[in-house]
């Protein structure tokens, strides 16, 4: 029993980090509220950039060209929520 | 509720256009993307117009196309990436004028998510790769090749994964026949992700690196990868690689890296060479904003190359690069021309530059010269040290240049573009209409307009003269068979016939054998060199030599109808008779032995031309006055037995045989159509079998007041009919489709076909005395745009009460307003500084306006005269303020007296969206609305985003917050406020004391105006969060509205809710019931969801055509105006439904996208057919539809004929 309870674990682990590889973006139990933010932000950033009337609509708005609203929201996904949370020294 | 959407226009937006021969011919094409539909244009290298050959609906998001030619191939292939996690190659096939797809490879999830390919393409120059990228990590390769019979194939994909790295632009390196290399441009985010102290971020690069694809390992490398520029947003091929025959490099090879305010040259191993961009050196321009390049295209001729880099003012750089084989000599740039901004530039071989705007209208310009020899001041990485890149990080000096009108290029034709549409009006204002017209605010900064809109054919007159009396018909004629133009144009009077020939002049002529004392009832040149006129009392064949031999009717009778073909002639007599003619093989014209009775009266006749090859036609249709139309045989063996008869709900006026293509009904050969119009207006199209002479098919629609008069005509080489009734329409075919379209002209009484040098496809036509020639430019266009020109971006109009004014607020952000460049004018002026005028002065049209940082607007209110066409007046605002929303408000504490209120916001941020100061600012009409006079204006915490009326009151949206305004003296009094609305408040609407608050976050809610207890309360919601874009409603208890990711909706609230809420007189009870989910105590419920694919901007609840019924027009901001129709029967429902399902099946997406996954995009679709796919059922294969309408068991007839008739009911289109 116990061997395969551990093998079970460690055949989803595989799969689960299999899928963190493959699908960037893709949450787990310990995510941060930062990272969780900050996959939010690109998801929408590339989002907006890939839908051709979603661009036209910020760019209609903000008074710039789509070229340069494409550029800046591509710039943005850098770092869209500011730089990560200092980590807890312990 | 179940809807059917109909697309009336498709969008006009081109997001993509790529160069190519596509055909295979030597003539070169252009593609363009409109979003979800490509379209092939031809240019017309003589005349530089551009024709549209094919448009296909992809049901799909296009993010991406490129075009490649395989080595040694003639032809070039389009590559499509798109949202649907799969790539395409699609072939245009000129035979079957389509788009076939080649390749469909899936790779990925569908939807345009982060990271799955379909954002860039790349391919290489030779054709042997193509590479298909994500926004970000996701890099595939694709090896393209061809197999022994000569077929393109494609490889599986070869993976060129990054992690964590965000790309920027990805572009094919031009290195010959050496392994295909790919360049990206690259961030890397991982290590800025784990550094909290922001210094990572700081030091983040942009990384040019090469990839390879290693064709002997079948394997992508990373060959080479380098920091380049942070503010690197494009890359640009450069070309390269040797020439086979001799040792000469066609180029260096590499790319251009376009950054901000820099354009760099880089190649593996060569040393950079870098040039600013220039600019212009405007006064008031913010000098601290950088300039980026966001579209380019690379030209190579024989030996030569250049490149044409466009910024985002629109001004065009000729970019040039001196080499000696592979060695770089310098990289020179020069300002070209300026065109409107791009979203892609193809340069045709034959000397044309695509310009695919962004928005507003596309440009197909001509080159005239290239700009070599001018004056313009050309900037060369030879003038700086190092190449320009002795200090790498810090910029160059700027480069300055003059814009100036275009010089090189000159403009050879505009394709009309909606794009963008930020609101509609529906209204009908236009006097002789009997339609409603589409007004429409478009376009953005110093390009906007405003256009009207109306169903039909646009018409250009070429002559117009006034003659003695009042004709009742006109014909125009050849001489011989086989003349090219007419040369008579032969009047018909009460009392006489005039007869005028057409030469250098159009003048009177005697001598043509035709009797002038009568009226005329036909004219028809016939057999090969003699001319026939058919009068009340006699038929006139005048013979080459001007003899005459006539044919007169026995006494005391006349021909009371008559009709021709080049063979054959059909009179009518007032004894109810018919007589037919035949010409014989020597020239003679031969009555037949016997006559045929008709019992009845005869209104009217027709006979089709003689089919080619052929002796007669072999069918008559006749019409009598007891409200029947016969079909007559004509051939030999049955002459003149009766075969069929179709019986009519009114007598006929006119009848046309035509032969014509539909390919709906017959794809290879023309239908022949019985046109049958009614004295009420009203015309029927049957479809007369040739086989056994049934008229079958019957299908009707309503013309106009007058009694229908039915012409035949030719229309581009091809039969017409043109219908005149109090509105003339035109029949006709076009791209194997048949049209039925009314002229924008005046009503006509008489027409017929006109063919000179001058005007080769004209129509000729009299309304009372006026003769008229003219021709129809643009055939295939359903919609005429007439435009306004305005001066910044319009965001809202709205309409008066009572005159037909339009007012509309237009405001830009990054403009600085106009009292800002009077003062900064004035300044620069009194510190002695030396304005440039010139550039100053430029036509903001042309050039548009200087930029300014974020925060500053520019703003005006304007009136509108929409049946003139022209501005009223003119107001513009000041202190940074821009306007945002606008109503028309009576106030009850003025007498209800009709006042204007702007909303308005000073210092306005878009994201996050903040305000220095809101205003709601108040104006009175003067003049009678033609004038404003301000009152006071009102200060608002928040930018007010909604205005409405309501009650004698104002109600606004002022950011989060709901509030009841009244007039004061000096100020408006706020009167009641509800603040739960959880982002901004963008829309507005009402009936009795409810009022409908669509919310940009948070989709559409139900509030109610309790009075006795001045509460605002809002009592139902939507159970799902919607980022509203427009609402309207379409009951008391239902509204339609969409949202940002281009969904359509309808919502309605439960009725015993609505009215418990209007019998509760304090709104108490629904103040203490408990929220549902932290929402209101009630939820809306979904009646109907659709994905159009095209952000919605307004929807109106009309009725398209007098009489119809009303149905949801809505406007897309790519410029897609469609309509949804509400089905009114079960059967309806069920027959159209259970269509569009095998349509799904049978019209597979040329892009690989499942319709039924982008209709339901973000939300499943529910309750409405998209009758775009349904009528894709007219071009299918007949065997595909044969197939289908047995499933549906009914004919494919009566499957077209609903579809038609839900189009024609619905919308008149």
């Amino acid at each position: 029993m116990v061997s395969l309870a551990s093998e079970l674990r460690y055949t989803a682990n595989t799969q689960l980090e299999h899928l963190h590889a493959r699908y960037t973006g893709t949450g787990h139990a310990d995510l941060s509220k930062y990272d969780w933010l900050t996959h939010q932000h690109r998801d929408t950033l590339s989002s907006i950039v890939g839908h051709p009337p979603l661009l036209s609509y910020v760019a209609i708005g903000d008074g710039e060209s789509t070229g340069r609203v494409k550029f800046e929201l591509t710039e943005r996904m850098l770092q869209p929520c500011g730089p990560p949370p200092p980590k807890d020294e312990d | 509720m179940h809807l059917y959407n109909l697309t009336l226009q498709h969008a006009t937006a081109a997001s993509h256009a790529i160069v190519g021969n596509f055909s295979g011919a030597r003539q070169q094409e252009i593609i363009v993307s409109h979003g979800t539909r490509l379209e092939l244009l031809r240019p017309d290298v003589q005349t530089g117009k551009i024709a549209t050959v094919i448009a296909t609906d992809v049901f799909g998001s296009i993010r991406s196309l490129a075009a490649f030619r395989l080595t040694g191939g003639n032809k070039d292939y389009a590559i499509v990436g798109s949202d649907s996690g799969r790539i395409i190659i699609l072939d245009y096939d000129p035979k079957t004028s389509s788009f076939v797809k080649i390749h469909q490879e899936t790779f990925g999830k569908s939807g345009a998510r982060r990271i799955v390919p379909g954002q860039y393409l790349a391919t290489d120059p030779r054709g042997r790769a193509v590479m298909i990228g994500a926004m970000e990590k996701a890099k595939l390769v694709y090896i393209l090749n061809r197999d022994a019979a000569a077929n393109l194939t494609i490889s599986s994909p070869l993976e060129a994964h990054k992690n964590s790295a965000i790309i920027h632009h990805i572009v094919g390196v031009d290195v010959g026949f050496e392994n295909p290399m790919f360049a990206a441009l690259e961030v890397d985010y991982s290590e800025s992700d784990q550094d909290p102290t922001g210094e990572a971020f700081m030091k983040t690069e942009k990384m040019l690196t090469y990839y390879e694809l290693d064709l002997g390992l079948n394997h992508v490398v990373r060959k080479w990868s380098e920091p380049t520029d942070r503010r690197a947003n494009l890359l640009v091929q450069v070309p390269g690689g040797q020439v086979a025959a001799s040792d000469r490099f066609d180029g260096p090879s590499g790319v251009l890296i376009c950054a901000e305010d820099h354009i760099i040259y880089r190649h593996m191993d060569s040393p950079q060479h870098r040039v600013p961009i220039p600019r212009r050196r405007n006064p008031v321009e913010d000098s601290n904003r950088g300039l980026i390049i966001t579209a380019a295209v690379m030209h190579k001729m024989k030996g030569a190359f250049f490149f044409l880099l466009q910024s985002e003012e629109g001004d065009l750089y000729k970019v040039t690069i001196d080499h000696e084989d592979e060695e770089v000599k310098s990289l020179k740039i020069k300002y070209f021309d300026t065109v409107p901004v791009a979203s892609s530039l193809g340069i045709l071989k034959s000397g044309f530059l695509f310009v695919a705007a962004e928005f507003g209208n596309h440009h197909f310009y001509q080159f005239q010269k290239l700009g070599d020899d001018d004056e313009e001041p050309e900037v060369s990485s030879a003038d700086f040290p190092s190449f320009g890149m002795a200090d790498p990080s810090s910029p160059l000096r700027r480069a300055y240049f003059r814009p100036h009108p275009l010089d090189n290029l000159a403009l050879a034709d505009e394709l009309e573009s909606l794009n963008p549409v930020l609101d509609a009006k529906v209204m009908n204002l236009l006097p002789n209409s009997d339609t409603p017209q589409i007004f429409t605010i478009n376009g953005r900064g110093a390009r906007s307009t405003f256009r009207t809109l109306r169903h039909g054919l646009e018409v250009e007159e070429t002559v117009s003269s006034e003659l003695p009396g009042i004709p009742n018909a006109v014909w125009t004629t050849k001489v011989k068979e086989d003349d090219a133009f007419d040369s008579y144009i032969i009047l018909s009077f009460v009392n006489g016939t005039l007869v005028l020939s057409i030469g250098e002049n159009i003048e009177e002529v005697q001598d043509t054998g035709f009797l002038s004392s009568a009226p005329t009832l036909a004219v028809q040149q016939i057999g090969a060199d003699a001319l026939l006129q058919v009068h009340p009392h006699g038929i006139r064949h005048v013979l080459a030599d001007r003899r005459v031999n006539e044919w007169r009717v026995p006494a005391g009778k006349t021909i009371v109808a008559a009709t021709t073909n080049k063979r054959q002639v059909v009179v009518a007599l007032s004894s109810a008779e018919l007589v037919y003619f035949e010409l014989d093989l020597d020239g003679q014209l031969n009555e037949y032995q016997d006559r045929k009775a008709m019992g009845s009266t005869v209104l009217a006749l027709s006979i089709g031309e003689v089919p080619a090859g052929r002796q007669r036609t072999p069918y008559l249709a006749v019409g009598c006055e007891d409200q029947t139309v016969r079909v007559i045989s004509l051939d030999p063996e049955s002459t003149l037995e009766t075969i069929s008869l179709q019986a009519l709900t009114a007598p006929p006026s006119a009848i046309c045989i035509a032969d014509m293509l539909d390919a709906g009904i017959n794809k290879s050969q023309p239908t022949m159509f019985v046109n049958i119009g009614l004295q009420n207006g009203i015309l029927l199209r049957t479809v007369l079998d040739p086989i056994n002479g049934q008229l079958t098919d019957t299908r009707t629609r309503f013309l106009g007041t007058r009694p229908v008069k039915l012409i035949r005509v030719q229309v581009q080489g091809q039969p017409a009919i043109l219908a005149l009734s109090s509105r003339a329409w035109l029949n006709y075919t076009h791209q194997n489709m048949m049209h039925f379209t009314p002229l924008i002209f005046e009503t006509l009484d008489y027409a017929w076909s006109f063919s000179a040098e001058l005007c080769p496809e004209g129509l000729i036509g009299i309304t009372s005395s006026v003769l008229r020639i003219f021709q129809i430019p643009r055939l295939g266009t359903k919609l005429k745009q007439d435009a306004l020109q305005l001066s910044y971006t319009p965001r809202k109009f709205i309409t008066h009460p009572t005159n037909q004014y339009f007012y509309v607020i237009e405001s830009d952000h990054r403009v600085p307003g106009e009292d800002v460049v009077q003062t900064k004018v004035q300044e620069l002026r009194t510190r002695n500084k030396t304005i440039d005028e010139e550039i100053f002065h430029l036509p903001p049209e042309q050039f548009g306006r200087p930029k300014a940082p974020a925060g500053t607007w520019a703003s005006c209110i304007r009136i509108i005269d929409p049946i003139e066409r022209r501005t009223v007046h003119r107001l513009a605002l000041d202190n940074n303020e821009a306007a945002f929303s606008i109503a028309i408000v009576p106030f009850s504490a003025r007498n209800n007296e009709l006042h204007l209120v702007v909303g308005t916001a000073q210092e306005t941020i878009v994201s996050p969206r903040s305000c220095k100061s809101g205003f709601l600012r108040l104006y009175q009409f003067t003049e009678d609305g033609a004038g404003l006079e301000f009152l006071h204006k009102t200060e608002t915490d928040d930018v007010p985003l909604a205005l409405l009326a309501f009650q004698g009151r104002l109600v606004a949206g002022v950011g989060k917050a709901l509030r009841l305004y009244d007039v004061g003296k000096k100020k408006l009094l706020r009167k009641a406020e509800n603040k739960t609305f959880s982002a901004a408040i963008v829309t507005l609407n009402t009936q009795g004391s409810r009022i409908l608050v669509g919310d940009m976050q948070d989709s559409v809610a139900f509030a109610v105006y309790k009075a006795p207890e001045n509460r605002l309360l809002v009592f139902a919601d939507d159970n799902q969060p919607r980022w509203t874009t427009c609402a309207t409603m379409v009951d008391y208890t239902t509204v339609a509205a969409a949202d940002r990711f281009g969904n359509i909706f309808v919502n309605r609230l439960d009725v015993k809710v609505s009215d418990q809420v209007d019998d509760d007189p304090t709104g108490a009870g629904i103040l203490h019931e408990r929220g549902i989910l932290m929402g209101a105590p009630h939820k809306t419920v979904l009646l109907t969801h659709f994905h159009v694919g095209d952000l919605i901007t307004s929807i109106h609840k009309v009725a398209m055509i007098a009489g119809g019924r009303e149905v949801l027009l809505y406007t897309g901001l790519h410029g897609t105006i469609g309509v949804l129709v509400p089905f009114v029967s079960k059967e309806d429902v069920d027959f159209i439904s259970t269509l569009e399902q095998h349509m799904r099946t049978e019209q597979v997406s040329l892009i690989g996208r499942d319709h039924l996954a982008w209709r339901g995009y973000y939300v499943p679709v529910k309750a409405v057919v998209d009758g775009d796919l349904c009528e894709a059922f007219t071009r299918l294969p007949a065997s595909k539809q044969s197939a289908i309408a047995i499933e549906l068991d009914r004919t494919v007839g009566e499957v077209l004929k609903k579809l038609e008739q839900l189009r024609v009911t619905a919308s008149g289109f």
